[in-house]
């Protein structure tokens, strides 16, 4: 359990400092950093200074030394289309993105399982249909298209019956706001969930030892939510561990799609305005943010699999 | 070979009378058990021997009412145990029968306890549903029932899990689930396939003496006649979805009657045989949705005659105790 | 009995013939193979089959409904976009754009991928771990937030698209060759090839890699629509194929703001991209299933 839980914190940590390693990288390799900073108008002292402070005049490690240095401290620099400290402008947005991210996870949970455990329950039935369908189009629609549907449906289409309160379809003003992000950005992985569930439970309910909790006068309902779905979760467990990235990716979509006031929306803002100081702090806090889910959800794991725990 | 008393007068507390067990599949209608009786007395042990794909795995999940519906169905039969029938019972009912009054020992200890509670939780659990009894003396009874199939320090192992123990103990584990609420009958599944031989003898002698010292009406299902020898007062064996032979074991051993209880007999190998030949029977079991009208074995027989393709066989005695269905008994 | 009658076995009549031949497909996935053909083949010859130049519009045809839809005119089946030029045309040329990062980008990454695998499972050591770090790290990065670094730092270009999406693919070919490498490895043939005095890439080429060509061909499958998706993605948010090209997804954004008045600039290039993926999806789905069911934990 312990090793377990070290490699899995190592790897969290390589993997930072590999992106980190990256966003250097790119920034020297787009040519001199100074001329992200300043433009033709700032005077030689300017120049001085920031060579001073980003170790220009240095070695390429004992700059990427500085850059590492001043990331833990949480400074990127300024944000050039801001003109504040990128990390001030970030810390505004996260509450907006965990919002949006928790509301989409619990989409996905609220539809996803039961849906997969039914689907496998009752197998051929109208239900499991249902859920083929649902699975299909989450897993081949493209979120940002899915995204620009569901306006289009609520927002103009069926605008005489919803009206622009029920399901606004921009802004965070209010509440109801983050239904339509919430639905688009959970859809997909409530379709993997479903997709995966609904196998793992067919293979669990096949099993022997369900067989042999029958045998023992367990009822179908305890068979069903105690026996088969905590073995059932292990595989869905994975898979969120695996592909957490894509509720990052997804959100940056979402976002933009509803311009929802998060990360994601900041991200694609920095690119459109040139900022890469904006656009490396937001790579990181989001790949922090990624890593901690992950770890997390490895932790879960450990919990729920006692293979896992006892070795 | 046991010294059982061969005139067995304890009541009957199972018996089958009829049992028709049908599966809907794309091919059409799989008669896996078709027209089986059978009964079952208290503290005796009865052998079921057939290959794979002879209905026997179908009938022990039949006597469980554990038939998946659809694509199976129990069609027509009763199953009678202490005169109660399980076949009308609903599925209430039958989950409080099961695991207390008739319960089940399965195949293959490796994948038959779930990997994610541990020991004492699935010991308990039966206990549990079927036992109205304190927390606090649930845990002593899994103890206790832990100590019956001997496994030593049951106080520690009882919070292990599944993967943490050898085979030959997490066998041990299945059987004390089996007897955990003192069942009138326990149906063991070819519970020793996957276990080495030595393991295999001890659990084997474990599973008597528990059935001994309970009085418990056992039924073994298994395709090695070894262990018939070595466990079983009467044999029923299974071709096609029914039996074609039924009787003591010293009868069947001595006169098997249906040419198909000779072949299997014949491809146990002996030790103070001279093994330079292995027998093996020819040809493959009949598919069950497509059975030939007349005897399913003829395909396979060796003595076969006009009339075991015309028609299904009737049961001929050959004792009071010893029937076989087969034309060359006429 | 019956047997002597049934020995004259009856030739069939010849409808029932062909129907009987037509009943073996009836499991395969007819609908997204014949989606699929209809997609590479558009992607191909995209000047040939396009009514109009993707690229050049007249304002007078600006924002014009699809043929169906009331005010909408033959001669632009799916309509015009904002800038009047032909939405079918572009979708065409979409396909070309599609077609073409899914394919280079599924070589180059397969190239990696296979090589890096077959080197990781075969050599192992420290190779392997090495190799399999550098997997699990790729795989613990979201491949769109590196995209973003990429391009702001680079530039917007067709080959930066491809060789990010060619690090988010490789990987996964990485570790499933190297996984069947391992099991491979431990066969009876590779040990003759062996004693037989073959070389090392000899044994790997001619022994080991066609064991693997199974899951490469269902994984590519399986890939193909993550890569698609990708690439649109990008595209929409602007970090994709650079315009004027017509890439799908860059087609969808262009629509955004106009969905109260020409909702089709954003519906047509969308649905292209989930039909294309979903044919994919189920293509490679029923493809799995006869190849390898093995590798059906996957995706």
């Amino acid at each position: 359990m312990q090793r377990y839980l070290l490699r899995r914190i190592l790897l969290a940590m390589v993997t930072l400092l590999a992106v980190s390693l990256i966003i250097f990288v790119m920034s020297r390799a787009a040519g001199d950093p100074r001329h992200v900073y300043l433009d033709d108008y700032s005077t030689q002292e300017d120049w001085d200074r920031l060579t001073a402070t980003l170790g220009l005049d240095k070695p390429y490690y004992q700059q990427y030394g500085i850059f590492l240095g001043s990331a833990l401290r949480g400074d990127f620099g300024q944000s050039i289309k801001e003109g504040r400290p990128s990390m001030e402008v970030i810390v505004e947005r996260i509450p907006a993105t965990l919002q949006l991210g928790l509301a989409a996870f619990a989409f996905s949970v609220i539809v996803g399982v039961p849906l997969g455990i039914l689907s496998a329950v009752k197998r051929g039935s109208f239900l499991d249909m249902a859920g083929k369908v649902v699975a299909l189009v989450g897993q081949s629609a493209p979120v940002f298209w899915l995204g620009l549907m569901l306006v289009f449906l609520f927002a103009v289409r069926w605008n005489d019956w919803f009206g622009d309160s029920l399901v606004p379809p921009y802004g965070r003003q209010e509440i109801s706001s983050i239904i339509l992000p919430a639905v688009t950005l959970g859809w997909f992985y409530a379709a993997a969930n479903l997709r995966l569930l609904r196998s793992a439970m067919l293979n669990v309910l096949d099993s022997e030892y369900v067989k042999l909790a029958r045998a023992k006068g367990v009822s179908n309902n305890i068979v069903i939510w105690k026996h088969s779905l905590r073995n059932a979760l292990i595989p869905v467990l994975t898979f969120a561990g695996i592909t957490l990235g894509s509720l990052v990716t997804g959100s940056l979509v979402v976002e933009t799609v509803f311009a929802w006031p998060g990360l994601g929306q900041l991200a694609i803002q920095a690119l459109a305005g040139n900022d890469y100081p904006l656009l490396q702090a937001v790579v990181i806090v989001f790949t922090l943010m990624y890593v901690a889910a992950a770890l997390s959800v490895d932790i879960m794991y450990a919990y729920i699999d006692p293979r896992i725990r006892y070795s | 070979m046991t010294t059982s008393t061969t005139e067995n007068t304890a009541p009957v507390v199972l018996e089958v009378d009829g049992l028709k067990t049908y599966f809907e599949t794309r091919w059409g209608t799989v008669k896996a058990v078709d027209g089986v009786s059978f009964n079952l007395r208290r503290g005796e042990t009865l052998g079921i021997v057939g290959e794979s794909g002879s209905g026997k795995s179908v009938t022990m999940l039949s006597l469980m009412r554990l038939i998946p519906e659809p694509p199976g169905r129990i069609v027509d039969g009763q199953i009678l145990l202490e005169g109660q029938d399980l076949v009308q019972m609903n599925d209430k009912e039958m989950s409080e029968i099961r695991g207390s009054q008739i319960a089940l020992i399965i195949q293959d200890p490796m994948t038959s306890l779930n990997p994610v509670f541990s020991i004492g939780n699935q010991v308990g659990e039966a206990i549990k549903i079927h036992q109205d009894i304190p927390k606090r003396t649930v845990v002593q009874q899994v103890l206790n029932v832990l100590r019956k199939v001997n496994i030593p320090a049951a106080e520690t192992r009882v919070r292990d899990y599944p993967h943490q123990m050898s085979g030959g103990m997490r066998q041990r584990v299945v059987g004390a689930i089996g007897i955990s609420c003192e069942p009138i009958v326990l149906i063991a599944d070819e519970p020793t396939t996957s276990l080495d031989v030595t393991i295999q003898a001890q659990y084997l002698k474990l599973l008597k003496e528990l059935q001994e010292a309970s009085n418990i009406g056992l039924i073994f299902i298994t395709h090695d006649f070894g262990i018939v020898a070595k466990m079983c007062d009467r044999v029923a064996v299974m071709y096609a979805g029914r039996i074609v032979e039924m009787g003591d074991v010293r009868d069947i051993f001595n006169h098997p009657s249906h040419p198909y209880t000779e072949a299997l007999l014949a491809s146990v190998p002996k030790l103070e045989e001279d093994v330079d030949r292995l027998y093996s029977i020819e040809g493959q079991p009949p598919t069950l949705h497509d059975l030939p009208t007349g005897c399913p074995f003829a395909p396979r027989c060796q003595y076969v005659m006009d009339k075991c393709l015309e028609t299904y066989p009737l049961q001929f005695d050959v004792t009071d105790s010893h029937y076989a269905a087969c034309w060359r008994l006429e | 009995m019956a047997a002597d009658a049934t020995l004259v076995v009856q030739q069939p009549a010849v409808p029932a013939r062909i129907a009987r031949k037509l009943w073996q497909f009836r499991r395969w996935p007819l609908i997204p193979m014949f989606f699929l053909v209809l997609f590479v083949f558009t992607g191909i010859f995209a000047p040939l089959i396009a009514p109009h130049d993707p690229e050049r519009g007249g304002l007078r045809d600006r924002n014009l409904p699809p043929a169906w839809e009331e005010g909408g005119s033959s001669e632009f089946l799916l309509g015009t976009d904002h800038l009047g030029r032909d939405m079918l045309s572009r979708v065409i040329f979409g396909a070309r754009i599609s077609l073409a990062v899914a394919g280079v980008t599924l070589g180059v990454g397969m190239v990696i991928g296979v090589a890096s695998g077959l080197i990781a499972g075969w050599y192992g050591g420290w190779l392997d771990e090495f190799l399999m770090r550098i997997v699990d790290i790729k795989l613990a990065i979201p491949t769109i937030l590196l995209a973003l670094v990429l391009v702001l730092a680079l530039g917007q270009s067709f080959l930066i698209i491809v060789a990010i999406l060619a690090i988010a693919v490789w990987p996964r070919f990485a570790r499933n060759v190297r996984g069947e490498v391992l099991q491979l490895k431990t066969m009876d043939f590779v040990a003759l090839a062996k004693v037989a005095g073959a070389s090392t890439p000899r044994i790997l080429f001619i022994h080991i890699f066609p064991g693997v060509i199974n899951t490469l061909i269902v994984l590519a499958t399986l890939e193909v629509g993550i890569v698609i998706l990708l690439e649109s993605t990008l595209s929409f948010l602007g970090a994709g194929v650079p315009p004027p090209t017509p890439a799908w997804g860059s087609m969808v954004s262009d629509g955004r703001d106009r969905l109260a008045v020409a909702w089709w600039i954003s519906t047509m290039p969308g649905l292209a991209i989930m039909l294309v993926v979903l044919s994919m999806n189920l293509f490679g789905d029923w493809l799995r299933d006869r190849l390898d069911p093995r590798l059906r934990q996957l995706n």
